[in-house]
């Protein structure tokens, strides 16, 4: 015999979960109590919503499904931005929840809330456990869900009787996971693979649209295979960065709203857009109309749901990102694009570099490139939400999948943080750093709680403007510089360190920034940079919200005109569709 | 923008109805009407749903609902040769006299019951497609109608096909 929360134990186990996220309550008690002698490690957080995120920087960090474990009505809910974060990005995590006993259920009962009700929109799938037979089929579907198909978070709400209730050992887990109503494609379909190598191997001006579904197919060698097979430029989202090595000639960085002036031009003039693993969120198309005005567009999505919800596409392809693109690189012959394209991207990324002012002030970008030069590309970066995540994304040179965890749907400030935590027990021998702003650590600046308890060496790395940055750079540009609740006081961040045994140094001057971050990455435990960088400092190039992403703020005058390219591609079409 | 009307199979589990109402809602689709009951297999619910939307927002709502892990099948059954039904039970103002003849005359027409006879009432039982039930609503509508219920609109594919097998 045995009981509810063995079998949830033995679940995870089976799993091979070894890192469990997570902070107790009265109902999770009989978890806790197997935990208590299990060989899974158990990392106690210091507030629930740190949880989910070090499950999701874990998953994101390691390719594997990261898991949180909370009690039930606050400790659950405490997870929800958690759980959101990670259903808009697409990462696979299971959440433990406990639950009042099934008697009480519904009943107002101490500390009940209804999580599976509550989570229902933000998991890809949720379970509320009302009978220990069904347990070890759950946590197993739980797992298969959430790494399958397009990935995501699931929920299993545990009532704490369910947990205590024994049951025969025979027959608690089922030979393999069987849910009629789930079966993701996987291969491409050949008829439509086919006619998209069809149309690469017509296109004069193709650009790569990845983002973040590259990544977790794990296709990014894929990614570059054909790129180069083909020549075609690729530009990625901000979750795809580090798909395709950022010094690697064929890149233009990221797309949209602060990307590269160059990826911009060039999706707004190409003849063909391949987009990979990307879902024409509207932070990368600007107003949408306008987004590949010439193109043909090929979309490549595990999620059906994906293609054609945002921007008509002429060749949809579902399933696999890595299978597909296998598939179209036995059929596609090694060709090069239109010189005159290739030329016309060498201008654009010669005439318009992201720039910003080098006037010996402590600039963030300055930080952000001494940060990648030391690193070579090795390591994990996190970063919070706001102009810190922007100049990292645009300034760190990222060089491999998995080396860079960002909140990008939804954008959760406090998010990088715990997710450092999460990214160091999957990545225990690399170096984490979180990028921060002063708004976003504060959210989450508890888990210093954590990291010290554990001694767990993550780096953060704020770049404290005394503002929320990315809100005063909004007010700045489009509110008359009416800078509404959004200047925070000076705090002595060395010092809320230093209170928990923590190492840290403020660093004030461009000369110090190269040996303070030397200094991070030469002591063994966590450390804290507080690095006061130019308090107005603003993120640039910038489309504005709802203008075409050629129309940007902050880049340099374009001297040519666009000229509409040709489109012999338009009539390979049969009766290619009006966008 | 027209109406269609969606056969979905579900699992027969506590919550499905929620998490398919919530996807409606959530995403800003409208339910004309919604009926669901037991299905062919003791296991699988039938829910018929009737959405309003362009083509595109229906292939929407379709590859939504089967990113549902809990729905089976979604099809729709709109451009099929269907039967399609629909209850109603409409209570109406019918004094004894001229109104109560009237009434039940008129549902005599539409072939509907009188299910339930009250001192100054009636209540009649209606089943047919949406249309019919439209129709006799409206003349119902001058004697004064005190109450009404419809089941919404059930519906399968006529002839040998099924749902499951449809596109
Ligand atoms: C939880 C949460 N609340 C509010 C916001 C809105 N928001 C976006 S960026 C930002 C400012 C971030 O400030 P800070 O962390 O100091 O970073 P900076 O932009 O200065 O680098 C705010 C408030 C958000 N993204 N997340």
């Amino acid at each position: 015999m045995k009981t509810g929360a063995k079998i949830v134990i033995e679940g995870l186990q089976r799993e091979g979960v070894e890192t469990i996220f997570g902070y107790p309550g009265g109902s999770v008690l009989p978890i806790y109590d197997e935990l208590y002698e299990s060989s899974l490690r158990h990392i106690l957080v210091r507030h629930e919503q740190a949880a989910a995120h070090a499950a999701d920087g874990y998953s994101r960090a390691s390719g594997h499904v990261g898991v949180c474990l909370a009690t039930s009505g606050p400790g659950a809910c405490n997870l929800v931005t958690g759980i959101a974060t990670a259903y808009m990005d697409s990462i696979p995590i299971v959440a433990l929840t406990g639950q009042v006993p099934t008697t009480l259920l519904g009943n107002d009962a101490f500390q009940e809330s209804d999580i599976t009700g509550i989570t229902m929109p933000i998991t890809k799938h949720n379970y509320l456990v009302k009978n220990v037979q069904d347990l070890g089929r759950v946590i197993m579907e739980a797992f298969y869900i959430a790494r399958t198909g397009r990935p995501g978070p699931v929920l299993v709400d545990l009532p704490k009787d369910v947990c205590t209730t024994q049951v025969d050992e025979k027959s608690i887990f089922p030979e393999e996971v069987r849910l009629r109503g789930y079966q993701p494609t996987i291969r491409g379909h050949a008829k439509q693979i086919a006619k998209a190598v069809q149309l690469i191997e017509i296109a004069e001006c193709p650009v790569i649209y990845a983002g973040g579904g590259v990544i977790s197919a794990e296709a990014s060698s894929e990614l570059l295979e054909i790129a180069e097979l083909a020549g075609i430029p690729v530009t990625t989202t901000l979750l795809g960065l580090g798909s395709i090595p950022c010094d690697h000639p064929l890149n233009l960085g990221m797309l949209g709203m602060h990307g590269t002036e160059y990826a911009n031009y060039a999706v707004t003039e190409c003849d063909l857009l391949i987009a990979i693993g990307a879902r024409f969120d509207d932070r990368v198309t600007g107003k949408v109309q306008t987004f590949a005005p010439h193109a043909s567009i090929i979309h490549i999505d595990v999620d059906p749901a994906e293609i054609g919800k945002n921007k008509k596409v002429d060749v949809p392809i579902v399933g696999d990102a890595k299978q597909i693109l296998r598939a179209m690189i036995t059929q596609l012959k090694k060709r090069s694009t239109a010189g005159s394209w290739q030329e016309k991207i060498r201008t654009w990324k010669q005439r318009h570099p992201l720039r910003y002012r080098s006037d010996g002030c402590l600039h963030p970008q300055y930080i952000i490139q001494q940060l990648s030069d030391l690193l070579k590309g090795e390591g994990v970066i996190v970063s919070e939400v706001g102009q810190n995540q922007m100049w990292t994304a645009q300034y760190f040179c990222f060089r491999k999948p998995r080396s860079w965890l960002t909140s990008g749907g939804l954008g959760t400030m406090g998010y990088g943080f715990p997710a450092s935590i999460g990214a160091h027990f999957a990545r225990p021998d690399e170096v984490v750093f979180d990028i921060a702003g002063d708004g976003s650590f504060q959210m989450n600046i508890q888990e210093l709680g954590t990291v010290a308890q554990y001694r767990i060496p993550v780096k953060v790395a704020i770049l404290n403007n005394m503002y929320l940055g990315m809100v005063r750079q909004w007010q700045e540009l489009f509110y008359d510089r009416r800078y509404s609740f959004t200047e925070l006081p000076p705090l002595e961040f060395v010092k809320i360190a230093a209170a928990y045994g923590i190492d840290g140094i403020k660093v004030e001057t461009c000369d110090d920034v190269r040996p303070a971050l030397k200094a991070a990455i030469e002591t063994d435990g966590p450390f804290i940079l507080d690095f006061r960088i130019e308090r107005e400092e603003n993120v640039f190039p910038m489309v504005p919200a709802g203008a075409a992403i050629n129309e940007m703020i902050g880049g340099h005058p374009k001297q040519e005109e666009p000229e509409i390219p040709a489109a012999p591609i338009r009539k390979a079409l049969s009766g290619g569709s009006p966008k | 923008m027209k109406p269609h009307t969606l056969s979905i199979l579900v699992e027969n589990k506590a919550g499905v109805l929620s998490r398919v109402a919530g996807l409606f809602s959530r995403r800003g689709f409208n339910i004309e009407s919604l009926a669901v009951g037991t299905s062919e297999e003791l296991s699988m619910s039938r829910m018929t749903i009737v959405v309003i939307g362009d083509d595109a927002q229906i292939e929407q709502v379709m590859k939504q609902l089967n990113k549902l892990i809990d729905v089976i099948k979604v099809s729709d059954i709109t451009e099929n040769e269907t039967v399609e039904r629909e209850l109603a039970l409409i209570k109406v103002s019918a004094e004894p006299g001229t109104s109560r003849a009237e009434v039940m005359q008129i549902a005599n027409i539409f072939r509907a019951n009188i299910v339930d006879v009250g001192a100054k009432s009636v209540v009649l039982q209606v089943i047919g497609d949406t249309d019919k039930i439209n129709a006799l609503e409206t003349l119902l509508r001058q004697y004064g109608i005190k109450e009404l219920v419809r089941t919404g609109k059930i519906a399968l594919i006529r002839g040998a096909k099924t749902a499951k097998s449809a596109k």
